[in-house]
C-alpha cells in the first residue's frame, strides 16, 4: 500500500489521478481506517489531505464561510461566527462519533462517505450548502444534495476530491436545526434524523424553508412539502402535522437493524417538527 | 472441608469490611497490566481462523492446498487435524466441533480451518486462498420455529430426553426438565385473580471488552505452554489436554489479566487451535479473535420464549404459580433451560409450584454461561407477572412481593429448604428505601423486580508463603474477575493480624497450584478465601511452632494474637510477644520457610437475593427511554472489600440496563449475524446511565466464617423486569419483549392505543 502525503491541492488531483488500483483520500480517517482494519477495503493508494495548503482553514468570505475539507469538526463547534451563523450545521457536525472523533472526522469526510446516515448532510442541505469540488478538468461547485448518488456511491469522478463546503450567509430572521434518532445517547449511528432551516418575515411567519431528511432513504432526502407545508405559517399544529406527513411520505426507508419502515416513517416527521420549532426560536420567532 | 468453615458470630473483624486500594489497579490504569493479546513469544506465528458464512452447511470438501503453498504459511489445519479422541463423551464432542466443525457448519461464523503464518497480512491471504465445498441446508434461529415440529433439525437423531414415553420423532428439543410442588391446577381454582401471558427475550452477549486471546506454544518433546485469557486456567489445561490429546501434566496454563469474562470465558474457543496449529507449525502462535469473531462465535446467552401464569387470592396470597421456559443453546444440547426453570420462582413461598424447561437447538453460535446464566429471563417474565397480579388485586407490588416472599425453612420451588436468606430484608428495605417515596413527572414510570442466583463452591486450592522479611505472598488459583486479589488480601491481612499492604496476592498457573475450579458462579472470593483462611490458620500453627522454639518453651503455651506470637502462662507471660517479621527473620534457623497450604472443596455457597428499583422516563413520539434512577438493593452475607461487591452490583445493573432497552442479535432471513460490532449491538454507554445507587445487606452465611456470600450475579437478574414494570407503568401497556428497543415500544404504543 502507497501512502502519499501532498502540500498543494494540484499534487493531491495528481496522485489520485495517476493512482493504478483503488485510491482513497484520507481527511481525518474515521471512516477510512475502521473500514480498513475491519477488512472492508484495502486500498492500494491513501492520498492524506490533511498537510494540503488552506484545507485546514474556516474562511469566512464575502458569501459567507469556506470550510476547508480537512478540518475536523471540533474546529467548526469552536468558531464562533460560524456557531452564530449556522448552529444546525454546528450542532449535526459535533454529534459525529465521540469527542475523540470530532477531533478528527471533517464534514467533507462525513459526506464523502457516502451514509444516507450522515449526520452533518441533513444540516448541510437544510443549509443548502455547496461542495467545491477539484480535479483534473475545472473546479467545479454542486449542492451538497447533488453529491451523494446511492449509498457508499459519490458523483465524484477519479482524480477529484472535496476542496471545501461553502455555507452562504445566514439572511435575517434566519435559524437552523438538526435533530436525529439514535437508542443511545451518543455513539450511535441516526435510525431517522431532520436538518431544518427557515427563514421568517417581520411578522414572524415562515418565508422560505428547507426541510432534509437523513436514514430514511437511500441518500439524504430534501423535502420540498415538508417546506411548503410550513411556509406562510407560524408552525401552527395543523402546519406541523401537515409537515410530519410530508416527511413520512417522503422517506424510502427500509427494515434492518437498526430500525423498521413504519418506526423511521413516524420518528423522521416528529424530528423535523421539532428541529422546525428550534430553528423558528433561533429565527426569533415567538 | 479441612476446617471448621462454620460462622464466627463474635468474630471481630479488622480487615474485611474496609476499602484499600486494589494491588492491581496502578497497572491497569497505567496500561502495564498484560492482557491475553499482550503476551508475546520469539518466533511466534499470527493464527487466523476462517469461518462459515452460512447458518446450516454440509462441509463437502476443503481445499487447502493453495493456502498451504503462500509463502510465509507455516501451518493449516481443519477439523482432520483435530482427530475425534473423545472416546463416546458427547458433551466433549460437542466443544471439539464447535472449535472447529467437522461434518456441518452449523451457524454464521463456526470455524471450518484455521492457518499460521508469519505476519496478519500472509494470515488473511492465506484465508481466502481456502476453498470450502459448502452444501448449503435450511436452518432456523427462532427459538419458537426450533421448537417446532415441523422446524429442520439442526442436529440429527435428537430425541427429547426427559420425556416418557420416549418420543418417537426426533426435534430440536434435546431435553425436558421440571421442578415444583404442590398441585398447581388445584391451586389455580382457588385463586380470584389470574394472571397468564406468553414473554419473549432476545439473545445477548457478555461484551467483554477483551476479545478472547492467547498465545499456544507447542515442543517436539510434548511440553506445552499456553498464555490465555480465561475465567479459568486449570479447567482450560484440561479441557485443551483432552481434545488434543496431550498428558494435562505437561501443559501449563498461565491466566493473563481479564478484560471481563461474565461466564464467556468459562469455555474454550479458539484456544485448542492455536496449540494444534503451534503443533503442525513448530512454533509458538498468537490467536486473537476480532470483535466480529467475538461476536459470531463465542458467547451468547439464549434468546427465550416462556409462559408464566400466576394465580392469587384477593388478600394477595398466591395460590398457584407454573411457568414453561423455552430457551435456545445453539446447535449444542445444553441446560440452560432447566436453571431457567430452578431460578424463576426462587424468591418466593408458593404452594402449589411448576416449572417446565426445553433446551432448543438452533443455528446460532453455542450458548454460553452469561453472569446468574439463565436466571435474567425466567425473572423477567415471573417479575412482570407479578407486577401486573399485584395491580389486578390493587396491592402495593412491594408488599405483595413481602407477603409471598421466602424466608427460612420455605421449601425453594426447584427442591431444597432455605437457610438464612435475604429476600425478605432487601424488600422491607426498599419499602423503606426514599427512592420509593420519590416524585415521578410525565411520562415516567417507576419499577421494581427480585432476582436470585444459587452461587457455587468448588475446588479451590491456596498458598501462603512468608518471607525472610515478613512479607506474605498469597497465591490463589481462582482467576481475578472482580478484584478478588485484594478482597482475599484483606482476608490474609485479617487472619494473620499483618496490615493489608504486607500481603502480595498473585494468580498462580497450572504447575504451581493444586487444580482449581473456575472463577464462575460467583465463587471466586467465596470458595478463595475459605481456602486463604485455612491456608493462613495452618501458617499461623507453623508460625506458633517456630515462637516456641525461639523461646525454646512447650508450644502449647503459645497463642497467636493481633499478628503477634504471645507466651502464654505465669511462668512464660513476660516473654516479649513476637510479630511475623520477628518469626519469619529467625526462619531459617528454626527450621527453614514458612508457608500455609490449603486443599478444599468449599461447600455451602449461600444464595443470593436482590431487589431493584428504577425509574424511567419515556418519549411517547419516539419510543425512547431514558433511565432517570436506579437503586440496587442486595445481600452480600458479608461484604469482604464493600467497594468491589458495590461495583458488582453496578456492574450487573449496567449489564441488564443494557440487555433490557437494546441490546440483541439480530438475524437476517439468510442466518446471517446483522450487527457483530458494538456500533449496532448496543452496550449501554457512560451517558446512558444514571448513577446506580446500591445498598449491601448482611445476613451472615452460615457456611462462611465471616458470614460470606456470592455477589457477582444476582445484580443481572432482576434488571430485566424492573425496567420492563418501569416502561409498563410509564406508558401504561405492559411490556413482553426484550429489548425494549425505540421501535419496540412504539409499536407496544400503537397497538395499546388502537385496542
Amino acid at each position: 500500500m502507497q501512502y502519499e502525503r501532498p502540500e498543494t491541492l494540484k499534487d493531491a488531483v495528481g496522485l489520485l489521478s495517476n493512482s493504478k488500483g483503488k485510491a482513497f483520500v484520507l481527511a481525518g480517517g474515521s471512516d477510512l481506517l475502521v473500514r480498513m482494519r475491519g477488512e472492508y477495503i484495502d486500498p492500494d493508494v491513501i492520498v492524506d489531505i490533511k498537510n494540503v495548503k488552506g484545507l485546514d482553514q474556516v474562511a469566512k468570505t464575502a458569501k459567507g464561510f469556506s470550510i476547508g475539507a480537512a478540518v475536523p469538526c471540533a474546529e467548526l463547534g469552536e468558531n464562533k461566527a460560524l456557531k452564530k451563523a449556522w448552529p444546525g450545521v454546528v450542532e449535526a457536525a459535533n454529534l459525529i462519533g465521540s469527542k475523540q472523533i470530532q477531533g478528527r472526522c471533517t464534514i467533507s469526510g462525513n459526506l464523502c462517505n457516502a451514509s444516507p446516515a450522515a449526520d452533518s448532510v441533513p444540516a448541510l442541505v437544510a443549509a443548502g450548502a455547496k461542495a467545491v469540488i477539484a480535479g483534473p478538468g475545472r473546479k467545479r461547485r454542486v449542492a451538497v444534495e447533488k453529491i451523494v448518488t446511492a449509498p457508499g456511491k459519490t458523483c465524484l469522478e477519479k482524480g477529484e476530491l472535496i476542496e471545501a463546503i461553502e455555507l452562504g450567509k445566514q439572511a435575517a430572521r434566519s435559524g437552523d436545526a438538526y435533530l436525529r434518532f439514535i437508542p443511545r445517547t451518543e455513539m450511535d449511528i441516526a435510525v431517522a434524523s431532520a436538518g431544518v432551516n427557515l427563514t421568517l418575515d417581520n411578522k414572524g411567519v415562515v418565508k422560505s424553508a428547507r426541510v432534509a431528511l437523513g436514514a430514511v432513504a437511500p441518500t439524504v432526502v430534501l423535502v420540498k412539502d415538508a417546506a411548503r407545508a410550513i411556509i406562510g405559517t407560524k408552525l401552527e399544529e395543523e402546519a406541523l402535522d401537515k409537515m410530519a406527513l410530508a416527511c413520512a411520505k417522503a422517506c424510502n426507508p427500509i427494515d434492518d437493524k437498526r430500525g423498521t419502515i413504519e418506526f423511521r416513517e413516524k420518528v423522521s416527521g416528529v424530528l423535523a417538527q421539532r428541529a422546525a420549532k428550534i430553528a423558528y426560536a433561533r429565527a426569533g420567532g415567538k | 472441608m479441612g476446617f471448621d468453615a462454620a460462622f464466627e458470630k463474635k468474630k471481630k473483624l479488622n480487615s474485611v469490611g474496609t476499602r484499600p486500594l486494589r494491588p492491581d489497579g496502578v497497572e491497569k490504569v497505567t496500561g502495564k497490566a498484560r492482557y491475553g493479546a499482550d503476551f508475546n513469544m520469539p518466533g511466534q506465528l499470527v493464527g487466523r481462523i476462517l469461518r462459515s458464512p452460512h447458518a446450516h452447511a454440509k462441509i463437502k470438501k476443503i481445499d487447502t492446498t493453495k493456502a498451504e503453498k503462500l509463502k510465509g504459511v507455516k501451518a493449516v489445519i481443519t477439523a482432520k487435524d483435530l482427530p475425534d479422541l473423545t472416546d463416546g463423551n458427547s458433551d466433549l464432542y460437542d466443544v471439539l466441533d464447535n472449535c472447529m466443525a467437522r461434518e456441518k457448519a452449523l451457524y454464521d461464523g463456526h470455524a471450518v480451518a484455521a492457518v499460521a503464518a508469519i505476519d496478519a497480512a500472509t494470515a488473511r491471504k492465506a484465508l481466502k486462498l481456502i476453498k470450502v465445498d459448502y452444501k448449503i441446508l435450511p436452518h432456523v434461529t427462532d427459538v419458537d420455529e426450533a421448537a417446532d415440529a415441523k422446524a429442520p433439525l439442526v442436529r440429527e437423531g435428537v430425541f427429547t430426553t426427559g420425556v416418557d414415553p420416549k418420543p418417537a420423532k426426533p426435534s430440536n428439543i434435546t431435553n425436558r426438565s421440571q421442578y415444583g410442588h404442590g398441585d398447581v391446577e388445584g391451586g389455580m381454582a382457588e385463586a380470584d385473580f389470574i394472571v397468564g401471558r406468553t414473554f419473549k427475550t432476545e439473545q445477548t452477549h457478555q461484551g467483554y471488552i477483551e476479545p478472547h486471546a492467547c498465545v499456544a506454544s507447542v515442543n517436539s518433546d510434548g511440553n506445552a505452554e499456553l498464555w490465555v485469557c480465561t475465567q479459568g486456567h486449570f479447567v482450560y489445561r484440561q479441557n485443551c489436554a483432552d481434545l488434543l490429546g496431550m498428558d494435562a501434566s505437561k501443559l501449563r496454563v498461565t491466566s493473563s489479566e481479564i478484560g471481563g469474562g461474565f461466564g464467556g470465558k468459562t469455555h474454550v474457543w479458539s484456544e485448542p487451535v492455536a496449540l494444534a496449529l503451534s503443533r503442525k507449525a513448530g512454533r509458538p502462535v498468537k490467536l486473537v479473535m476480532s470483535r466480529e469473531e467475538v461476536f459470531r462465535a463465542s458467547g451468547p446467552t439464549s434468546a427465550t420464549s416462556i409462559d408464566v401464569r400466576i394465580g392469587a387470592k384477593k388478600d394477595g396470597t398466591v395460590t398457584a404459580a407454573e411457568a414453561t421456559l423455552r430457551y435456545t443453546c445453539g446447535p449444542y444440547p445444553g441446560m440452560w433451560a432447566e436453571l431457567g426453570a430452578m431460578t424463576a420462582f426462587a424468591p418466593y413461598d408458593f404452594a402449589n409450584v411448576k416449572t417446565v424447561g426445553y433446551e432448543v437447538l438452533v443455528n446460532r453460535p453455542k450458548v454460553a454461561a452469561y453472569r446468574a446464566p439463565s436466571a435474567p429471563m425466567a425473572a423477567f417474565a415471573v417479575e412482570s407477572a407479578v407486577d401486573e397480579l399485584a395491580g389486578k388485586i390493587g396491592m402495593d407490588p412491594v408488599k405483595f412481593r413481602i407477603k409471598n416472599a421466602a424466608k427460612e425453612g420455605s421449601r425453594a420451588s426447584y427442591g431444597p429448604v432455605y437457610g438464612p436468606i435475604g429476600i425478605g430484608p432487601t424488600l422491607e428495605a426498599a419499602k423503606k428505601h426514599p427512592h420509593m417515596k420519590a416524585p415521578l413527572g410525565k411520562n415516567q414510570g417507576r419499577g421494581m423486580a427480585c432476582g436470585f442466583w444459587f452461587n457455587f463452591g468448588g475446588q479451590t486450592c491456596s498458598n501462603i508463603n512468608i518471607g525472610e522479611d515478613g512479607t506474605v505472598n498469597l497465591a490463589v488459583g481462582t482467576v481475578d474477575v472482580g478484584g478478588s486479589r485484594a478482597s482475599l488480601s484483606l482476608v490474609a491481612a485479617e487472619e494473620l493480624g499483618v496490615p493489608y499492604e504486607q500481603i502480595k496476592a498473585v494468580i498462580g498457573d497450572t504447575g504451581t497450584l493444586g487444580h482449581n475450579d473456575m472463577t464462575d458462579g460467583s465463587r471466586g472470593t467465596f470458595s478463595s478465601s475459605l481456602a486463604t483462611i485455612s491456608a493462613a490458620r495452618n501458617a499461623i500453627s507453623i508460625m506458633k511452632e517456630r515462637a516456641a522454639k525461639m523461646w525454646d518453651i512447650p508450644v502449647e503455651h503459645v497463642e497467636w494474637e493481633n499478628g503477634h506470637a504471645v507466651a502464654k502462662g505465669k511462668k512464660y507471660g513476660n516473654l516479649p510477644k513476637l510479630s511475623v517479621k520477628d518469626i519469619a527473620a529467625k526462619a531459617g534457623r528454626t527450621g527453614g520457610p514458612i508457608a500455609g497450604h490449603s486443599e478444599l472443596v468449599a461447600d455451602g455457597a449461600g444464595v443470593s437475593f436482590a431487589t431493584h428499583i428504577c425509574d424511567i422516563e419515556v418519549d411517547p413520539q419516539t419510543g425512547a427511554t431514558k433511565v432517570l434512577r436506579y437503586t440496587v438493593i442486595q445481600d452480600a452475607g458479608k461484604a469482604v472489600h464493600p467497594t468491589y461487591v458495590e461495583g458488582q452490583y453496578q456492574g450487573g445493573a449496567a449489564q441488564g440496563i443494557g440487555w433490557a432497552l437494546n441490546e440483541e442479535y439480530i438475524y437476517g432471513k439468510d442466518g446471517r449475524l446483522q450487527n457483530p460490532g458494538f456500533l449496532d449491538y448496543r452496550i449501554p454507554v457512560c451517558s446512558d446511565l444514571p448513577m446506580i445507587d446500591t445498598q449491601i445487606l448482611e445476613i451472615p452465611n452460615p457456611n462462611h466464617p465471616y458470614g460470606v456470600r456470592g455477589v457477582g450475579e444476582t445484580s443481572i437478574v432482576p434488571p430485566l423486569a424492573a425496567i420492563a414494570n418501569a416502561v409498563s407503568n410509564a406508558v401504561d401497556a405492559r411490556m413482553t419483549h426484550i429489548p425494549m428497543s425505540p421501535p419496540r415500544i412504539l409499536k407496544a404504543l400503537e397497538t395499546e392505543a388502537a385496542e
